[in-house]
């Protein structure tokens, strides 16, 4: 210290070493790494675990694995007993991604998902803002998926049982996700409400909905809603699933917007009423592009929540990947190749999630227009 | 418009009713009654209808029916001639069991890898964040699944199981574990606990009063540990070791005797674990950097010692944020352990929900009463929440 803040008469200042200041991956490690003995300690039982995992796994997902050539669990282990029998994801693709939809009408299925992936492309460039224009063009792809997938005018109706795989997976996700919105916000406004009765309305259906497990809804419209209905009616169990599914997601978001909507300051209520804006307009031109905006990532979790959640029409029976693979593992052809079913779905679980979840990081850096 | 109120009364029409802001949000609540009002009596109409073209009947009374099936693990004495009233709530203790062992460890888990994610070694918080990142966006029911079947396909056959200890033996069928035994005079140990404890507590409140009075600080902790740990021992044996233990041993075609974890509530309580610890992760680390540099500055100024610092300022503080949300995140592990039915883990959901109500045709009653369980559980740990919530929020001027 004294050293250097020591004075010298000018021009003689002598010729100081460089600060010791040692650049380069070295320092990096010491500083990160082996900083001190216990956390050396940790570092390489970090790294004694990545050895034991990392090495195994990849010998067993890749190296050893059996893909193609196999009819059975049987020939897999005839050509490599230690590895992945990949050759069952691959005999079984079809099914995983379409369920048991007719293989010749499959073409609609395809077309319908780069529908989709058009939709989603268009929803992810152009931003929320400009998304009014476009809106009515995305409606008019959804309408077209669902006639393709359906089967109106004159194309083979497809019942929905048939439907499963990824393909139903995809469309309970995205059914609840678009739909769930404009009712999680029209919730969270009537709980926010000045006009009690519509406050209380919507804080019981809220605390309900939130108070009990998915697989209980999805019980009551699988079991219990035939005696909700007038005698004789009969509607499709996957519109059930999917009605149930959006309320919950609903229920959900309108929570998390309404952290938003109370996040925003009072001062902007009262510059939109000062402004003559009525209630819908305040709401829409002033407060709700503000609330939304902040509450991006909770509403992307609970999107992430609710395409996690589409495993669980399992239970009742639909036959989501998970579903058809658990009828895939007890066949005997395949029998209880259980670690390579469920790697396979995680892995496109996953990627999905995943992928929300940064998306979401993004949008929230774009929109990010504070100090 | 309320300009033109002012000047002339306007006739009375339905459109200036409409125009009314008062008026209108008096109608529109009035519909809104009305309407919901219609809704639910359609629903019970139709119910009713429903009820009387398939004429069964309703009411509890099957409740008290004889169950007839077995349950195959569970905390209170049942047998499959008593009644599905003690079968439900079996399945409840169930629930409340596999909740109860899974918010401990996924608290565990998750205040560890949460703290370990800010840890400046670069190793552990990586592995970390892929730890989070992985479990937090794979479905929790795929990973139940996942887990069961790694139990049931890749652990040891019984015949094969080689024991990790004494009387430690992992297999396929579950994990066997030595019982103790309590004999006579064991309850003096439970005593000398309970008597240990409030001396621990006693001493700490004389530790306070003299740290107010003089600033001296008397060792609390360690003080209170030797406590509680050495006088139930010395109690132990000095009653001369009332405890057996009774061993796993295996008889025919499985083990018997010791304790036995059951492979469905293993992987349940793996993977609700697991899945929830990812959760509380990040929420454990939102919360330690919610509370901002300044404190732990201010702390330092003041001289206070790195450790105490974060035991005194930054945890208190940090603790604040982190709550609300873990409670939610228990009352979330809560509810997903219904999942349980997915593996057969006789839960509320798989005894009532499940065997109950296709042996009766009982569904509504049935749903019923599951429906009112979980909301009970729910709206009284929010109602809880919201207590604490008034009591730690911040005083501001």
């Amino acid at each position: 210290m004294s050293e250097q803040t020591r004075e010298y008469p000018v021009g003689e200042s002598p010729e100081l070493p460089a600060p010791n200041h040692q650049p380069g991956a070295v320092k990096w490690v010491m500083e990160n790494l082996f900083s001190s003995i216990p956390n050396g300690i940790v570092t390489i039982l970090g790294l004694a675990f990545l050895y034991m995992v990392i090495p195994p796994f990849i010998q067993w997902a890749f190296i050893d694995s059996v893909v193609l050539g196999a009819e059975s669990r049987q020939e897999c282990n005839a050509i490599n007993p230690d590895g992945a029998c990949w050759a069952f994801i691959y005999r079984r693709w079809d099914q995983f991604v379409y369920g048991f939809y007719p293989a010749d009408e499959r073409w609609r299925v395809n077309i319908s998902f780069i529908l989709v992936a058009i939709i989603v492309a268009i929803a992810l460039v152009e931003r929320l803002r400009a998304i009014k224009g476009i809106i009515w063009v995305a409606l008019a792809l959804v309408v077209a998926c669902i006639i393709l997938i359906v089967g109106f005018f004159g194309l083979e109706r497809v019942p929905t049982n048939k439907f499963g795989g990824f393909m139903l997976t995809l469309i309970i996700g995205l059914t609840g996700i678009f739909a769930s919105l404009p009712i999680g916000i029209v919730l969270a406004l009537s709980r926010l409400s000045t006009l009690p009765i519509f406050s209380i309305f919507a804080t019981i259906f809220i605390e309900f909905i939130r108070g009990v497990p998915l697989i209980t809804l999805l019980f009551i419209a699988s079991t219990l809603l035939s005696y909700f209905l007038p005698p004789g009616t009969n509607f499709d169990l996957l519109v059930r699933v999917l009605i149930m599914v959006t309320l919950f997601s609903a229920a959900y978001l309108a929570e998390v917007i309404r952290g938003g909507l109370a996040a925003i300051p009072r001062g902007q209520y009262e510059a939109a009423d000062a402004l003559g804006l009525s209630y819908w307009k305040s709401m829409r031109l002033v407060i709700l592009p503000q609330a939304l905006k902040i509450s991006i990532p909770g509403i992307v979790s609970s999107f992430i929540g609710l395409f996690k959640d589409t495993t669980l029409v399992l239970i009742i029976g639909l036959l989501d990947p998970l579903g058809i693979g658990q009828a895939a593992i007890a066949d005997v052809k395949w029998i209880a190749l259980s670690n390579e079913l469920y790697v396979f779905i995680a892995i496109f679980f996953f990627i999905f999630c995943f992928s929300m979840s940064r998306y979401s990081l993004y949008l929230e850096r774009k929109l990010h227009t504070g100090h | 418009m309320s300009v033109i109120d002012v000047q002339e009364k306007p006739p009375f029409s339905l459109g200036a009713l409409w125009r009314d802001k008062k008026a209108r949000a008096i109608i529109m609540q009035i519909l809104a009654v009305i309407g919901v009002l219609l809704f639910f009596g359609w629903l019970v109409n139709n119910t009713v209808k429903n009820i009387e073209n398939l004429g069964v009947s309703v009411g509890f009374d099957f409740l008290w029916n004889t169950a007839s099936y077995d349950i195959n693990q569970t905390l209170i004495d049942y047998k499959a001639t008593d009644t599905h009233f003690k079968a439900g709530v079996v399945g409840l203790l169930n629930t409340l069991l596999v909740a109860f062992c899974g918010v401990i460890l996924a608290t565990i888990l998750g205040f560890t890898a949460g703290v370990a994610r800010l840890s400046n070694n670069f190793v552990l918080s990586r592995l970390m964040q892929v730890y989070v990142e992985a479990v937090r966006n794979v479905p929790v029911l795929l990973q139940i699944l996942l887990w069961y079947g790694i139990i049931i396909h890749s652990f040891p056959r019984v015949k094969a199981a080689v024991p990790l200890m004494e009387g430690v033996i992992v297999t396929n069928r579950g994990l066997f574990l030595p019982q103790p035994l309590p004999q006579d005079g064991f309850g003096w140990v439970w005593i000398a606990f309970f008597v240990a404890l409030i001396a621990a507590y006693m001493f700490r409140r004389y530790a306070k009063k003299v740290l107010d009075a003089t600033g001296k600080q008397l060792p609390v902790l360690l003080a209170s540990l030797t406590l509680i740990v050495v006088l139930p021992v010395i109690t132990y044996y000095i009653m001369g070791s009332p405890l057996g233990v009774s061993t796993p041993e295996l008889k025919g075609f499985n083990y018997v005797g010791g304790f036995a974890i059951k492979p469905e509530f293993l992987a349940l309580w793996l993977a609700l674990s697991i899945y929830t610890g990812a959760f509380i992760a990040e929420i454990v680390r939102a919360g330690i950097l919610a509370v901002s540099h300044g404190q732990s500055e201010a702390a330092h100024a003041l001289g206070i010692r790195p450790n105490l610092t974060m035991r005194l300022v930054v945890i208190p503080q940090a603790l604040r944020v982190i709550i609300p949300p873990l409670i939610s995140q228990y009352l979330n592990l809560t509810k997903n352990s219904s999942l349980a039915i997915a593996i057969g883990y006789m839960d509320l959901v798989a005894t009532l929900g499940g065997i109950t109500l296709n042996q009766s045709g009982r569904a509504l009653e049935v749903m019923l009463i599951i429906l009112s369980v979980y909301l009970f559980i729910s709206l009284s740990i929010s109602f809880l929440m919201n207590i604490y919530n008034e009591r730690v929020k911040l005083v501001e001027r």
